[in-house]
This record gives structure tokens, sequence and C-alpha cells, in this order.
């Protein structure tokens, strides 16, 4: 009971990897909040599946286990949050802010009249006091993040109401083995206590998956394009930096609603969350939204027309200019100088 | 088969032009300080409406907002590009409302307006991004949700077949209506506004704002219903007092900060072309690159 609980999602077997990021978290919070970590896996053929979980520190880990079940779908599995967390009652639910926790958390929180905040950036444990009604409250999660277009950084409380919920994008959390040999309990529970043939009313006919083209969260150089690119045709000229540096290419999300380059490229907030060890912010003024994605990159490279652009704060180098003078010298004086 | 579609729309400051009063004390934005747009993934839900519309004679779309008065001009944004009528839910009462009692809020509006078979909404706001009203409506209605949704494909005996666009593919589901269906921008761009309709719709109006017109100008109103855009309160929609604006709000906003970066002692550097080799050689050895 009261114990923190992380919703795994499971792609073909695999438990994904923003899961494993927020069971990482999830054991530290449960530490300092003295519960356990519990993890549930809703899908199909999950026999063994809690070796993928125990080393991440889980003390106990739920299976609903139906052929129906996987594919996700939205009604199903919410069904079974519901029923579980009325049992259960745990305070705090974490679950990816992916396709599939966008669209299941929010269903969940709608019908227990639950709070969620989606897109955390970071998680915390702390106290809240309630001026309004002279209450306090210990041992509260924070749920911090940037809002109103990442001009804003905020830190959300939910006093009342239980669970409290959270969603985290994939890379914002660092996943690490908690510990090898770490066992926990494995509780399978009957699909037929906790979601009804009435659930499944929606039908998946096809799916088309395949591996993301552009491996951003996995580049060890990243070239980041921004709306100062000024157009697709531009971006070009990155691509070709990142293919003599053998490195990826990204953008900010002004780069992307421009049309400039594919939406998995993103970087931010709204985006993918990297730290390589070298990142060259292209035509990038750096909003919040942005730095708070890249700002643990090891050297940052800043290359900006406009001296005072907010990303040049937080870079090891800047350099003012056009990026159209300095890529094709980045580019030439590399080719020249690498063997 | 014609269709009774609701499209859920949001008036958003342009959160790319903040400026420094754009937060109030309590932590809630201050919209009044803000331009104000209609919703970008809204318009593509809005879009998706019109071509179910034009595939279905006889369907009918009526956009729904909630926000202050001036929420109307999403309205007529929305009627100018061929939606056929619209109500703004606006009280005090909502203020301060998070995504759960903003979803509560629309629940009830829907549940008035009663005879629906689709609602349609943006996958996200872009002062928020959250993605969560649409799924949350959903629930409150008790009918099914598919997010994500790029395109209608078809619907048929009851149900609508979707194609969702996911992070890593594509997919796509039969739902039975009614049904919540939230768009992506991925999905295809709303058509622009039709100077026909701008004529026939430049006039239309809330009861807030035709107040101080004329008499003569009022019976022009009653004369053309089609010119009446229609506001509802919290009475109107039979809304518990408890469960709207921020009282109704689980989530509080405890902090509000303007984040303010570790900043560096960076290096300045010129485009010179000594500077660049420089630096490239700088990197080079000590393994960053190369």
């Amino acid at each position: 009971m009261n114990n923190l609980i992380v919703y795994c999602e499971i792609e073909d077997g695999i438990i994904a990897d923003v899961s494993l990021e927020l069971l990482t978290k999830g054991r530290s919070l449960a530490n300092q909040l003295n519960c356990k970590l519990e993890a549930l896996v809703i899908g199909s053929n999950l026999d063994g599946v809690e070796k993928q979980v125990f080393p991440y520190g889980v003390d106990t880990v739920y299976t609903v286990d139906d052929p129906r079940l996987y594919p996700y779908t939205s009604i199903p599995h919410t069904s079974v949050l519901v029923h579980l967390f009325k049992e259960q009652k745990p305070q705090v639910c974490l679950m990816g802010a992916t396709s599939i926790g966008r669209d299941l958390g929010p269903r969940v929180s709608s019908s227990l009249h639950s709070g969620l905040t989606a897109d955390c950036t970071a998680l915390e444990i702390g106290p809240h006091e309630d001026k309004k009604n002279n209450k306090t409250y210990e041992n509260l999660l924070y749920q911090i993040r940037p809002a109103f277009g990442g001009n804003i950084v905020a830190t959300i409380v939910n006093p009342e109401c239980r669970p409290q919920m959270a969603t985290v994008r994939e890379g914002v959390m660092k996943k690490e083995i908690y510990d090898p040999n770490y066992k926990g309990e494995v509780v399978k529970l009957d699909p037929k206590k906790y979601v009804s043939d009435a659930d499944f009313v929606v039908e998946v006919i096809d799916r088309q998956m395949e591996k993301s083209k552009a491996n951003i969260k996995g580049a060890s150089i990243i070239v980041a394009g921004g709306y100062g690119m000024g157009s697709k045709e531009n971006f070009d000229m990155l691509f070709d930096l990142a293919a003599t540096l053998g490195a990826e290419v990204g953008a900010s999300r002004a780069a992307v609603d421009a049309g400039f380059v594919e939406h998995d490229r993103q970087i931010g907030q709204t985006g993918v969350t990297v730290r390589p060890k070298l990142y060259i912010a292209c035509g990038i003024s750096g909003q919040i939204q942005h730095i708070a994605g890249m700002q643990d990159s090891s050297i940052i490279i800043s290359i900006n027309s406009d001296p005072n652009a907010p990303i040049n704060s937080i870079a090891d180098y800047v350099i003012t200019g056009t990026v159209e003078e300095v890529v094709p010298k980045l580019i030439k004086y590399y080719k020249k100088n690498s063997k | 088969m014609s269709l009774k579609i609701v499209v859920l729309a949001k008036q958003v400051p342009d959160t790319r032009n903040v400026g420094k009063d754009a937060m109030k004390e309590d932590g809630t934005i201050n919209r009044a300080a803000l331009p104000a747009i209609f919703n970008p993934e809204d318009l593509n839900a809005l879009e998706q409406a019109l071509q179910l519309k034009e595939q279905n004679p006889g369907s009918t779309i009526t956009l729904l907002t909630m926000g202050p008065p001036r929420a109307a001009e999403i309205i007529r944004e929305g009627l100018f590009r061929g939606a056929d009528g619209g109500i703004v839910l606006t009280d005090r009462a909502f203020a301060g409302a998070d995504t759960l009692a903003t979803s509560y809020a629309l629940s009830c509006a829907v549940r008035k307006i009663k005879d629906y078979d689709i609602i349609l909404g943006g996958r996200q706001a872009i002062d928020g991004d959250t993605a969560q009203v649409g799924p949350q409506v959903a629930e409150k209605l008790g009918i099914p949700q598919v997010t994500y949704a790029e395109q209608i494909v078809k619907i048929e005996n009851g149900k609508a077949t979707v194609k969702r666009r996911l992070e890593r593919g594509v997919e796509t589901v039969v739902v039975p209506l009614p049904a919540v269906i939230t768009v992506n921008g991925s999905a295809d761009e709303c058509r622009p506004r039709n100077a026909k309709l701008v004529q026939r719709y430049k006039y239309a109006k809330t009861p807030s704002e035709k107040q101080g017109l004329s008499e003569e100008c009022l019976k022009l109103y009653e004369q053309r219903p089609a010119l009446n855009l229609y506001e509802w309160s919290v009475n109107d929609v039979d809304a518990d007092l408890t469960q709207v604006g921020l009282a109704g709000s689980p989530t509080k906003v405890k902090a509000v900060q303007n984040v303010v970066f570790q900043a560096k002692e960076s290096k300045q550097l010129t485009a010179a072309d000594n500077e660049i080799e420089d630096l490239v050689k700088e990197l080079i050895a000590n393994h960053t690159i190369g």
C-alpha cells in the first residue's frame, strides 16, 4: 500500500528504455519516501519479464498477461490501472511521456480524479504549505516541468489526490542498474478481474513500427540547427558537417515546426534529451525548453550571428558569425587536420 | 451518413512571443497580456472535421472552446474556414483550471450538446503541451479515444478507421463512434479562410460582444440566427462548482521560476579562418572529434 509504481511499456517482449529510466528514478524516490518500488507490466507472453526489471531495484512486479492486451489500446490498460490503484492506493505513479503514457495517463487520472503532470524534467520529494487552507503536507512529489513554451519552469504538487501521477520523456532520467542480484516478488494478476470484455472496443488493424531513423539520443557528437538556419536547404550544410564528423543532426523545436527537418530530430523538452560529448548549436537562440534538453553536453559550441543569443551563456565556445560562413570552415579545417 | 462533429479548440497565447507580465502571482498565466492564436493542432483537427463534412453531406461542425469571452475570436476564425457554429464556455468560475477541471467543464458542455458522433481536437496545445484534455474528456464521457491521429481514413457502419502517427511508426485502428479523436500536427494543414465565409460571418457575435449594440442592430441578429455565437456558463452546462476552476484542480502550482542556467565561462571566437582552425585542432587534440 502507498507505494511508488511505474507503468512499464513493452514492445516485442522488451521493456522500454524510458520505463527502465523511470524505475531508476523511482528507486531513489522510493528510498526517500521509505516505500516499495513497484512495476506494472501489461501485455502478452510476459513470463520471465521480471528479470528485466528486478536489477533496477523493483520490490514487486505486477503482471497482467492476456493476448488481447498487446498491442496497447487505451481502455483495457486504463481499466487495469484504475482497478489496481483502487486496491493498492499507490502514492506515486510514473509513466513514460510517450504516445502510450500520454494516452493512458490522462485517462486514468480522469477516472480516479488524480492530478497528472506531463513531461516532467525533474522529480523531487519535499514538503508543501497551503497557506490559504492553513495545511502542511510532507513528502509530496514535486513535479517540475517547463511550461508555457519553455519560458518558465513550474513546480507542480498534488496535495490531496492520489496517486500523484507524472509522465517523463525518454532520456530525461538516467538508466542505472541498482543491484544486478536484486530480487523482488512477482504478482500475477488475473486479467478477468481487471479488464472486462466490453473494454476491447478499439481494434488495431495494422501496425508498422520501425527503428527511428535518427539516433540522436545515442550520438556522441550532435550538430543541431535552429530557426536561424532559415531554410530546409541550409540544413544540408549541417548534414555535411555531421557526415564529416561522424555526428547526428538535431534541431530545435522552432526549426522542426518550421519544417526544416523531421520531428524525430527534435531536441529539448518536447523532443529528446541528449548528453553528447560535443554539441554544436547552429543558429539556435536557446529557448529554455531547448537548453533543458542539451545542457548536460560535455562541450557546447554555439555558432550565432547574435553575440547575445541566450544559448551563448552556457556554451564553452561562442563563435560570433553566420552559419553559412563558419560551418564550411569547420568542414574544411577538420578535413585538413584530421588523419 | 451525416455526422454531428464537435471540434474542441483553444485560444492560446503565442508562446513564441512572451513578455515579462505573462505570469500572475498565483502562478497561472495572464492570458490578457499576450497575443492570442488558434491553437495550431486544433486547426489540424478542424481540417479533419471539414474533410469529414465534405465526405458525409449533411454533417455539421460545432466548435467548442473554453476561455475568456475574447476566445470568440477563434470561433469566428473557424467559421471563416467552414465550421457551422460555435460555443464559448466562459465563466469566472472556470478560471485557473488544470487539465482535469478543464476536461470536466468541456465534458459537461459536450453533454449539453448531447447529439454528437465524433469529438475532434488537437493532440495538445502549445501553451501547456500536456496532451491530456482529449483523453480526459473521453473518459469523463465514457467513450473511446484515439490520440495521435494523422488521418481519419473513413467512417463506415458507425466506426471510424483512423491512422495514428506514433514515435516509431504508424498504426491503424478502428474505433466505434462516438469517440474522441485528437489530431497531430503532422496531419493535413487547415485550409485557409474562405472569402465568402468571411463575408458571411464577420459580424457573428457572442452575447457579450453584442452588448451596447443598438436595438435595430440586435433585431438584425434575431433575423440572422447563424450570426449568433453562444456563451455558456457553469450553470448553463450544469457543472458542479467544486469540480471546476482552480478549486476543482487536483494539481497546484507550487512555484514558478524563470530558470537561469549555470553560465559557463565561454571562449569567444570570430569566424576568422585562423580562429576556426585553432578550435578544430584543439578539439582533435583532446579527442573530442576525430
